[in-house]
């Protein structure tokens, strides 16, 4: 066989593929997709699950508010507008202290039996069972109801005290532990959601937690517009129409295809290679690309979250929160924001994003001059006294530039050294819970649209604290705001409590949280939402 | 040669069992939190949590419960992880995936790196010779992370009729085969053409040639079998490794493989997910070397007697 032949076959092999891979044109999985009426969404991971009750993750909650309805559903572009769910109607008392739900008659679990108010009371006794085997972290969720803590703390044993009654089949009275104008808001939250409790029933008790088989597919039974059609693991979920949702004539999509995407250049790449209608976000390296080639396809939008720093209040110089004023006001927000970021992100003045009447503080600026003044004051005669100071961060390459980025920042502006540790997720999380770090990079992402969910993390010996820090004052106005039915005023004691906890600083605010993602132009009815909850039962897919 | 086989397993079983051991006494030495999460669980919980997957117990009791519930149950436990799912199904969910990529791309890499390595050694010291060391070489240093989106973008993107990740259409499997493919084909080419060279210069090579048998009578009857042995030496342990999936293949690709599990089973300290992985690994690669000295027993005579 001499050199000729050889070359002549490896030429037929390779012709011959090329013309298989190019003769058979095919429609790529969107044409697929669009004419089966199925949206295509990166979803970043595989969930951890989709019981309601045991999960806390957005990729979790992408799902499952396709499959679950709670009370009350979101406007697909109103912020903050409550539209009927389960729930045709709610009517507060004066006080904003007892609500009276009436629900649905139509509502329908997609086996086809009645969503009825026992279902709503039955999960709100699973989400706080007090069974130390039940590892719901969500409970505090349900807080807002009257004696939910003392049932889910023990203090209580009967379930009959708590805050949630079915009057009759169709109507929920809930009993609140203060005047909550808010309420309709929390129940969107998939906490709130009912689950079925004729099949939770059907595979195990009440509270039994991950050895149940109540969310696998075939078994999930759920009350929104979609159920569960398929589950793989790493490989994707499929959820298709419940015929017995109350408002199908509203659903148009026939299914939703999520995605577990880990990697997001091959998130960014299917999309153009038209195999996603949405993608869960843009690595900030691809946004001038994505920027160039999708123009209006690339959206980035305001999202409530805030990326902050936790300070470790009881160890030197952190102790002295001039120190930590200073570490604040060194921080050239906008610079992470415009360099390092580039997905929009604006520069936080404090811990709680802007949305709706909350008129926030704005305490933290950059102001290195101001900066240099606090730290002469603190009391350290030079920076070379400081002691070995540290920032915690996790081992993603963003987190690794973003502490670059702050080394430097504090380096310029205060002459002082700081070295960066990373470490990897569980570790980085189980340092940050204990506690044993000078900084730690971190950021917290609302839940509903209400200052508290950013202020009440920051309560003494609160799990999600972890600074030391703590305050009587602060505890103060949220007490009182919590007390307080008038909106406007409500607002303004929540405001004294974060210009509270930004004056003594335990934590230092970078940046708002936005989402940047690329989404298809036949998708309808997808607009910016503040909480990035969208409702899926109103998106459309059309061509123009 | 029974013999041989029954110590060989026996062998398997006394390192699969080490293997083991040594995983978990290193995994729970580990730092980090298998519960924790990005929002805080209260003590309670935790407890909780861990009585749930038996983590309170000191750890010999807990490696004791574990080979128990393997051996009496046959059951690997939960993932710690991915809670209400067994580690077993995960294996029985994604092994499969993982073992049509594998042999695919196992066969790729022969039919490429070894008629690559022969040709090196035929034209020795030649431009063909180069050329096929060249693209082994890249073949090595090049790794899947880089491969993989070129193909991505370079073959998937152009071409309608691939798609540039995901599991839902046969010719899916293309882009991650090759990818794949390519580290083993290297592999075989170097050692091929190793064996190759060494046989080619032995005294019953040049008796054949002196007695005129033709070129291609000599490579196929006489240097071939013993040529290939290092080559087949090597396939054992790499079709364990590669039947068992990548991690980077399988995040490149959108690839729902077993390769994965390794690795977040790792980073999430997911322990039962884990040890389940080495011991399932630990006996696959014991079975596949098993096999490759069967085989090299077969393809050498001498072999059989020592």
């Amino acid at each position: 066989m001499g050199h000729i032949s050889v070359v002549r076959i490896i030429g037929f092999i390779v012709l011959g593929l090329s013309f298989l891979l190019t003769s058979c044109r095919r429609q790529s999985n969107i044409e697929e997709a669009n004419d089966a009426g199925i949206l295509i969404i990166g979803n970043s991971n595989e969930p951890k699950g989709l019981d309601p009750h045991l999960v806390s993750g957005v990729l979790e909650s992408n799902i499952i508010r396709a499959l679950f309805e709670g009370l009350c559903v979101e406007d697909p572009a109103i912020d903050g507008k409550a539209l009927p769910g389960v729930a045709m109607k709610w009517t507060p008392n004066k006080e904003f202290t007892e609500w009276t739900f009436d629900l649905n008659p139509d509502a329908k679990w997609s086996d086809g039996k009645d969503v009825t108010a026992h279902d709503f009371v039955f999960s709100y006794k699973r989400m706080l069972s007090p069974d130390p085997n039940w590892p719901a972290q969500y409970s505090e969720m349900l807080y807002f109801l009257k004696n939910a803590q003392e049932y889910n703390k023990g203090k209580i044993t009967d379930f009959a005290q708590v805050g949630a009654k079915a009057v009759d089949k169709h109507t929920l009275l809930l009993t609140l532990r203060g005047p909550i104008p808010y309420l309709p808001e929390l129940t969107k939250h998939y906490t709130w959601y009912p689950v079925p409790e004729h099949i939770v029933l059907k595979h195990g008790k009440i509270n039994t937690a991950f050895s149940s088989q109540w969310t696998r597919p075939g078994n999930l039974v759920s009350n929104g517009p979609f159920q569960l059609k398929t589950w793989t693991t790493n490989h994707k979920i499929e959820v298709e129409r419940n015929p017995h949702y109350w408002d199908a004539e509203t659903v148009s999509l026939n299914g939703i295809r999520y995605l577990p995407v880990k990697n997001y250049y091959t998130e960014t790449r299917m999309y153009g290679d038209e195999q996603l209608h949405l993608t869960y976000t843009v690595p900030s390296e691809l946004i001038p690309f994505a920027k160039e080639n999708y123009g209006s396809q690339l959206r980035q939008e305001n999202y409530v979250g805030v990326r902050f720093l936790r300070v470790n209040t009881l160890r030197e110089p952190f102790t002295n929160p001039k120190v930590r004023r200073a570490f604040a006001l060194a921080i050239d927000q906008q610079a992470i924001c415009d360099k390092i970021l580039q997905g929009g992100q604006k520069p936080a003045s404090g811990i709680v994003p802007p949305f709706g009447e909350y008129k926030p503080p704005a305490i933290i600026q950059f102001d290195p001059v101001k900066a240099k003044e606090l730290l002469a004051e603190s009391g350290y005669e030079s920076t070379s006294a400081f002691p070995d100071i540290t920032i915690l961060t996790t081992d993603s390459e963003t987190g690794r530039r973003e502490a670059e980025a702050l080394q430097a920042m504090w380096k310029e502006h205060l002459g002082i050294n700081v070295r960066i540790i990373q470490r990897e997720w569980t570790t980085y999380l189980q340092k940050q819970y204990d506690a044993d770090y000078d900084l730690c990079a971190g950021g917290w992402i609302g839940d509903y649209l209400d200052p508290t969910t950013f202020l009440e993390m920051w309560i003494t010996d609160g799990g999600n604290n972890n600074t030391g820090w703590g305050s009587e004052t602060f505890e103060k106005y949220l007490h009182e705001a919590e007390n307080t039915a008038d909106v406007p005023q409500r607002m303004a004691t929540l405001a004294k409590a974060e210009e509270t906890i930004l004056n003594d600083t335990p934590v230092l605010p970078i940046y708002w949280y936005t989402t940047t993602y690329l989404i298809r132009p036949e998708v309808k009815n997808w607009h910016p939402l503040l909480l990035n909850n969208h409702p899926f039962k109103f998106v459309k897919i059309e061509k123009d | 040669m029974l013999r041989t086989i029954l110590s060989r397993l026996l062998q398997t079983v006394v390192v699969v069992f080490l293997l083991v051991t040594f995983t978990f006494f290193a995994i729970h030495a580990m730092p980090g939190d298998p519960f924790a999460d990005a929002k805080a669980t209260s003590p309670e919980e935790k407890a909780a949590l861990e009585a749930y997957y038996g983590l309170d117990k000191p750890l010999p009791v807990q490696y004791f419960n574990w080979w128990k519930n393997v051996i009496t149950n046959n059951d690997f436990g939960d993932s710690i992880a991915m809670k209400g799912r067994k580690v077993s199904t995960l294996i029985s969910e994604s092994f499969p995936v993982s073992l049509k990529l594998g042999l695919l791309s196992l066969v790729m890499g022969i039919s490429l790196g070894i008629p690559l390595g022969i040709i090196a050694a035929l034209y020795h010291n030649q431009m063909l010779d180069y050329l096929a060391m060249i693209i082994a070489m890249a073949g090595i240093c090049v790794v899947a992370f880089v491969l993989g989106p070129i193909f991505q973008i370079n073959i998937a993107k152009p071409l309608t009729s691939l798609n540039v990740a995901g599991w839902d259409r046969p010719a899916d499997i293309i882009l991650p085969a090759i990818t794949l493919c390519f580290g083993v084909a290297a592999y075989l080419a170097r050692l091929t053409r190793g064996g190759m060279l060494d046989v080619l210069s032995q005294d019953y090579i040049r008796s054949a040639r002196a007695k005129g048998v033709p070129p291609l009578k000599i490579i196929t009857r006489h240097a071939l079998r013993p040529a290939l042995m290092p080559a087949v030496t090597f396939l054992g342990p790499a079709f364990a490794a590669i039947i068992t999936g990548s991690f980077v293949v399988e995040n490149i690709f959108l690839v729902p493989g077993m390769g994965q599990h390794f690795v977040l089973g790792v980073t999430s300290k997911d322990y039962n997910l884990v040890l389940g992985l080495v011991l399932f690994y630990g006996i696959l690669m014991g079975i596949a070397n098993l096999l490759s000295d069967l085989v090299l027993i077969f393809m050498d005579p001498k072999l059989r007697t020592s």
